[in-house]
């Protein structure tokens, strides 16, 4: 019964959203107040609506209702709660369940949070945000329905995926769609400034707190994904420019690119255009990922199903979206009055300068993803494209940009002196040289030349960070105590940037480190050996088995140690599902906070008395995730910046001249 | 700064972005692209010393273990012609005789040295490079028969 009351919620959820993407859209084309207020409770009644279904499906993940198909093939009544409960979104249909619930929370979002949004601008975004919703909902109830049963019901499912089976990549999902989806409420904004034919600063300063939201959960999103394929995938990899990464990575670029040109927008009434086509960029991107991760078109754990009708129909939406509101583009930008002025050499010109290398890189991206699969559809042969690609196309695009970020918020709005700038990041300078100095110390000039490049990049980023907020309190140069008071009062905004641009170089820190020169070993051991991996010995006491939940497992119990001295005993484990007859490497890993000691038991040799053990030494892997966090970080702090809240977002007409002290 | 000189600074920037993000996906594309074979392609195409990939099923009862225990052989077959296979490093997890396979590397006197074996997430799934090899093997096995009925 209840899976039932989900798929009628689900269809009444296709109907609202019907209404919702047409009458505020006419009501806001008329004038019709009372036609345009059925945005929000339209929005709010979708979510409702979609949450029920949502919850539905949930319900019968847990109570393991063996008569839906979806929890057949997906779930096992011996499988932990916590992986019933994210199963839910750990295969196709309930994935997109996910996505759609995403989408209309955010559409319901913009109706109860944009109070101060002018009437007819909130009815068209919402109404837009319908449309998105419309052509999800289809999707789903026409070729993904999570609610179909089957007759007779099966005494037991399949399982899920057991490489799914994990706390990490249980949050993974939720994370990386409320980037992906938030990314639509931008969209939604653009497209509905495109149809008012009026973008102004009060404009970005609404679409703004959305971009801030989108991206710092998609940044978690990614973090996450590549902390679990780093711990579970048993070969200590943090990235691997997979296509299915690629496709998440691609939106955060171009997200990060809105993020920028936005204050541009706001601060100085320029590049609107730009600004409208990278939001509808953006949300594309994230439409194209979900193509590309949902159609089985890549092999990757994310292809649950290859069903050739899915990928049909989210091409099908993806030209709908993009190729319509690429057309209204064309024919609205421009009428877009354009704003203010400014030298190369200023604040906006290093945004620029931001949004053009950002948007270089995700075209590389873009490039090598789709490539093997455009010469694949033309039928040219199968190839694939690795890391040295992406490695000689990206990083020489990331260092200018790396480079420039640090200088950017010392350069003045309209024009700048860039020489002053850079004297005042002397003390920036000085601490890179002396990293760098430490660095080649410390590795005696081991590793290629490129990781120093990396860590000059890491301590410019992070240093040069911390001067600019320095500046800005005036630090040494007046009282410590008046700094502080500065300090407190700075607007969010501004400490958002810092510790984004600063744990940015963490990030940087950590993926340099652990590419140059991480150690690995790869050994026959037995029970009694002692392998070496950087400074460390570790010895192999023995092997046990372990008795899990739904699996059992070899588990081997390591010591670590350096000189002599006890550092960790570790317990990787090889576990086995009976029910998929699937194995999977848990690797064991001590962190120092400075690098990782990394264990992985691998298989045991014919006549089952060693087993082949992976040993890595990951020097300073844990930033990346450290300074993935942080950046994240900095778009909450940024997002809780007062002006996006109280009064702000009311439409100033006389803007040009209050916005901002022209230098 | 007049409107029009900002423009074609703007222009200017983005046209120098656009032509060394070419310049640069140009020389990647030349180096790095890695073609896949199936082991009947590799007899009729000299590859050469390149990376490249080659994938097939594990041919059944191939696969062992040398005595250093790290490395494996084993054979990559597309159930016309077999190549033979040495990787020196941990197996994916999913890797089994009789299952399809995607590994990269070079020939080296005759035996692909594999640097990766590349993980697959499912048993049931096939890489769908494999599945369109393992066709063409199939329609190829059908040629031959017909042009010589007596086999």
């Amino acid at each position: 019964m209840i899976p039932e009351l989900g798929h009628y919620a689900l269809v009444l959820a296709l109907f609202v959203a019907l209404v919702q993407s047409g009458v505020p859209l006419v009501g806001a084309a008329t004038g019709n107040a009372a036609w345009m207020g059925i945005a929000r409770p339209a929005a709010i009644a979708q979510m409702l609506l979609v949450l029920v279904a949502y919850g539905a499906l949930t319900w019968a993940h847990v109570v393991s209702d063996f008569s839906v198909s979806n929890v057949v093939a997906n779930s096992h009544s011996m499988k932990p709660m916590l992986y019933k409960v994210s199963g839910v979104w750990g295969n196709h249909e309930g994935s997109m369940m996910l996505w759609i619930v995403m989408l209309t929370v955010f559409g319901a979002a913009v109706g109860i949070f944009g109070r101060n949004l002018p009437p007819s601008l909130k009815a068209r975004v919402i109404s837009v945000q319908g449309m998105i919703g419309v052509g999800f909902l289809l999707f789903i109830l026409i070729t993904s329905n999570p609610f179909l049963r089957v007759v007779p019901a099966p005494l037991d499912g399949n399982d899920l995926n057991p490489l799914l089976q994990d706390p990490g990549l249980a949050f993974h999902p939720p994370f990386l769609y409320a980037g992906y989806v938030g990314f639509s409420v931008a969209f939604s904004f653009a497209v509905a400034a495109l149809i008012e034919g009026r973008v102004d600063p009060a404009w970005a300063r609404w679409v703004r707190p959305w971009t801030l939201a989108a991206w710092s959960t998609l940044t978690a999103g990614i973090a996450l994904g590549s902390w679990w394929a780093y711990y579970e995938l048993g070969w200590g990899g943090w990235w691997y420019w997979d296509p299915v990464e690629n496709a998440s990575f691609m939106p955060w670029l171009a997200g990060t690119a809105l993020l920028h040109s936005a204050i541009v927008v706001e601060k100085r009434d320029a590049l609107k255009t730009w600004t409208i086509l990278l939001a509808i960029i953006t949300f594309s991107l994230s439409l194209m990922g979900t193509f590309l991760v949902r159609s089985g078109i890549l092999t990757s754990v994310h292809a649950f199903a290859v069903d050739p009708a899915r990928g049909v129909f989210i091409l099908v939406l993806l030209a709908i979206a993009t190729g319509g509101s690429l057309l209204l583009y064309s024919v609205r930008a421009p009428s877009l009055k354009t704003g203010g002025l400014f030298a190369p050499v200023s604040r906006e010109g290093s945004l620029v300068l931001n949004n053009l290398l950002l948007s270089t890189a995700t075209a590389t991206v873009f490039i090598g993803t789709l490539y093997p699969l455009f010469l694949d559809v033309l039928d040219l042969g199968k190839v694939s494209v690795g890391p040295p690609f992406f490695n000689a196309t990206f990083i020489p695009v990331a260092i200018p940009m790396v480079i420039a970020m640090v200088v950017g918020p010392f350069l003045a709005w309209k024009r700048a002196d860039l020489l002053g700038a850079l004297t005042r990041l002397w003390t920036a300078g000085v601490a890179t040289v002396a990293c760098v100095a430490i660095a080649a110390y410390v590795t005696n000039g081991g590793g290629p030349l490129l990781a120093l490049v990396g860590i000059a990049l890491a301590a410019w980023a992070f240093f040069g960070s911390i001067a600019e907020f320095a500046e800005r309190i005036r630090l040494f140069r007046i009282p410590v105590k008046d700094s502080w008071n500065r300090a407190v009062n700075l607007p969010r905004s501004a400490w958002g940037m810092t510790i984004a641009h600063a744990c940015m170089g963490i990030a940087i820190a950590g993926m340099t480190g652990t590419s140059a020169w991480q150690s690995e070993t790869i050994k026959a051991m037995k029970p009694g050996d002692t392998a070496t991996v950087g400074a460390y010995s570790v010895h192999f006491d023995r092997v046990g088995t372990v008795q899990g939940p739904n699996y059992s497992a070899e588990q081997g119990v390591f010591t670590v140690t350096r000189g002599g001295n006890h550092i960790a005993t570790l317990t990787p484990q090889r576990r086995s599902y009976p029910v998929t007859r699937m194995t999977t490497t848990e690797a064991a890993i001590h962190t120092t906070w400075l690098s990782d000691v990394y264990v992985a038991l691998g298989d045991p040799t014919q006549n089952g008395t060693a087993w082949t053990v992976r040993l890595y030494h990951h020097p300073l892997v844990p930033w990346i995730w450290i300074g993935s966090l942080g950046m994240m970080l900095g778009g909450l702090v940024s997002l809780s910046d007062r002006r996006f809240r109280v009064g702000a977002p009311e439409r100033r007409r006389a803007a040009k001249g209050t916005l901002q002290p022209a230098e | 700064m007049t409107r029009k000189k900002r423009r074609l600074y703007m222009l200017g920037l983005a046209l120098l972005g656009l032509g060394a993000a070419t310049a640069l996906t140009l020389t990647a594309f030349e180096d790095n692209i890695v073609f896949f074979f199936s082991p009947t392609q590799l007899q009729t195409q000299d590859i050469g010393d390149r990376n490249f990939r080659l994938g097939g099923l594990v041919e059944e009862g191939s696969v062992s273990k040398m005595p250093d225990g790290v490395t494996t052989r084993f054979r990559v077959t597309d159930t016309v012609h077999t190549v033979a296979v040495s990787y020196r490093g941990q197996l994916p997890d999913l890797f089994r005789e009789g299952q399809g396979v995607i590994t990269e590397g070079r020939m080296i006197n005759g035996v692909f040295q594999a640097r990766e074996v590349l993980a697959k997430h499912d048993e049931n799934y096939m890489p769908p490079e494999v599945a369109a090899a393992l066709k063409e093997a199939e329609h190829f096995k059908a040629n031959s028969k017909e042009q010589k009925p007596s086999s």
